[in-house]
């Protein structure tokens, strides 16, 4: 399922001017590390996007460089059309950040982290009162306000770090892989509160992921990075839709040859595509899978290999991740060998 | 500026609102150095007895040494508190506000030297409870804590950039001690340099921790011996400028590792 959050009334009046710009970012660590090698991608205002992609694919470079934590070595980044490394004390009010651990100060209450993330943005007084208690009230965290961090739920923690990356009523708010760790439950709570933001309160939300549901759920566009390259962009629709056909999957009953299996399906040919076989698996993609299983399960038979299990799958973001991580992989290595 | 001294402030606060949270960590802090005071007193006790030694009693001498030496270990404990933060991922949520960097640095150190100076009262108190007496009066008392607050800072600053440069508890705490526990011995604190081989007595010259020990042994004195104090407060200071840029280059270090 997809949410579309409907747009906020003001975001329509900024729609010319992207909330996120990215152009060519290039990050090199030291020791060579090439860990961005020119992404570019841009996020309009109101909308969720996510980054998806494996650990190490370079998503949270990306989130460093947009929050002015980090420098690019090349290309350039703008939050609201200004720029992340010549106007970063601008920027750094309009954002809200989100990291990847949850950065709640342990030894200081709710309430206190709340304040004190307040104070460094030059919040006082009433409105300060105001804001912690509003945003208590909104994150369920109203009776926790007198207890020490440490001694909350990890959700709950997780809750608070969301509050106070928005206690200054930021545009563009950044979650870098917001529920990893958090059980199924705090995940469900953690994704209708992302939704929400975006539904009411119209803030841009950028969120990076190795979770392919979280994205499919939350994003009304999708960016696939890999190995420091964006290798996909669109709607999870979309890039669904550009895989055509469905998934099948069977498995075998027994221990069966490579080569035997494709010499079964041999009379199948030109209806399977992308044939992957992984041990007792069989992965293909299909025009239609329920004209097309009755037929490959009748070539396995005939060929005395028995089957287990035969599954069809409407194709799902799953299939586009390792679709276009599998070629950038493959890619990779080849380079590696040639070296 | 007056945004960067309200940060400060912010930043000043969170500590010792977590200082006040930890009874354990107050009874260390606080019982330490006490602990110090009476050991060493006795232990050393005889060092009164020897020719050479010119001070009233071991205790009235003893007392500013461990002073100097208890605001150097406490100090020197100030960068775990930045490990803690970077590992929490902490430090980060920081830099992405638009407070002020040197606030994040100024509030801590302000911390620090409060609690070096409400330590060292401790034991200026404790050390006349068992007999230490100044004969320096109230002036000489106050050069004694204006040495001590300095080298408390310098070593603060100096635990700080370790802190941001090497990231880790443990190789923190094992420089540390090997760093504070040698400079505390080839000090004055325990014993009257004339008393020390001369080799040590070299080293003691250029000790940082010897000159704040000597600023605080003017509470003996009958009077202040201005040139002596000044020379050696001029020293302090420069070394707490030396430390404070250092751990402004490690922060800088640490944002550009980010």
């Amino acid at each position: 399922m997809t949410i579309h959050p409907a747009r906020a009334p003001g975001a329509i009046a900024t729609i010319s001017r992207p909330a996120v710009e990215a152009t060519g970012l290039v990050k090199t660590y030291p020791g060579n590390v090439q860990a961005l090698k020119g992404v570019s991608f841009s996020v309009e205002s109101g909308a969720v996007f996510a980054l998806l992609g494996p650990n190490g694919a370079g998503k949270s470079t990306i989130v460093k460089i947009l929050t002015t934590l980090s420098r690019p070595n090349s290309g350039r980044a703008s939050i609201a059309g200004h720029d992340v490394v010549r106007e970063p004390d601008r920027v750094r009010r309009l954002i809200g950040v989100v990291g990847q651990k949850s950065a709640v100060d342990l030894e200081a209450t709710t309430g206190e982290n709340l304040r004190l993330q307040g104070q460094l943005y030059g919040l006082s007084g009433g409105e300060l009162r105001r804001r912690v208690s509003r945003l208590l009230e909104r994150f369920n965290l109203a009776e926790a306000r007198k207890r020490i961090a440490r001694t909350l739920s990890g959700g709950m923690q997780r809750k608070l770090d969301v509050a106070m990356g928005l206690i200054h009523q930021p545009q563009v708010l950044f979650l870098d892989e917001p529920t990893t760790g958090l059980d199924p439950e705090a995940r469900a709570d953690m994704w209708r509160e992302i939704a929400r933001l975006a539904r009411e309160d119209g803030l841009t939300v950028l969120l990076t992921t190795h979770y392919l549901e979280e994205a499919d759920h939350l994003a009304q566009r999708v960016a696939i990075i890999d190995h420091g390259q964006i290798v996909v962009e669109g709607t999870p629709d979309g890039l669904k839709a550009e895989l055509r056909g469905d998934a099948i999957q069977v498995e075998l009953a027994g221990a069966t040859s490579d080569a035997s299996i494709r010499a079964a399906l041999g009379g199948l040919d030109g209806s399977l595509r992308e044939v992957v076989i992984e041990g007792r698996s069989l992965r293909a993609r299909v025009d239609s899978g329920a004209s097309a299983l009755p037929s490959v399960l009748a070539a396995l038979d005939a060929a005395s290999i028995r089957v287990s299990t035969a599954t069809v799958a409407r194709p799902s973001l799953d299939d586009v991740y390792l679709r276009h991580t599998g070629r950038a992989y493959a890619e990779a290595e080849n380079k590696e060998k040639i070296r | 500026m007056s945004a960067a001294l309200a940060n400060s402030a912010q930043i000043t606060n969170r500590y010792l609102r977590a200082f006040l949270r930890q009874p354990y960590y107050i009874i260390g802090t606080l019982i330490q150095p006490v602990i110090w005071l009476l050991l060493f007193g006795q232990l050393f006790k005889s060092v009164a007895d020897i020719p050479g030694f010119t001070a009233a009693s071991y205790i009235t001498f003893l007392t500013p040494g461990v002073v100097v030496m208890s605001a150097m270990l406490s100090a020197g404990w100030s960068g775990t508190s930045y490990v803690v933060d970077m590992e929490r991922g902490v430090m980060d949520r920081f830099l992405v506000t638009p407070v002020r960097r040197g606030a994040l640095i100024s509030g801590e150190l302000v911390y620090q030297a409060g609690m070096v100076l409400l330590q060292s009262l401790i034991i200026l108190g404790l050390g006349y409870l068992v007999g230490a007496r100044f004969p320096g009066g109230w002036v000489s008392v106050i050069l004694l804590l204006v040495a001590t607050v300095l080298l408390g800072a310098a070593f603060a600053s100096l635990s700080n950039a370790l802190a941001l440069i090497l990231r880790k508890q443990e190789s923190l705490i094992a420089l540390n001690v090997s760093l504070t526990l040698p400079l505390t011995f080839l000090s004055s604190a325990f014993l009257p340099v004339n008393l020390m081989p001369e080799w040590m007595q070299t080293v003691a010259h250029f000790n940082p921790v010897n000159w704040a020990v000597e600023v605080g042994r003017q509470t003996l004195a009958e009077s202040v011996d201005w040139q002596f104090v000044a020379v050696r407060l001029a020293g302090l200071l420069a070394l707490t400028l030396v430390c404070a840029w250092l751990s402004i280059r490690a922060f800088r270090a640490y944002q550009r590792s980010v």
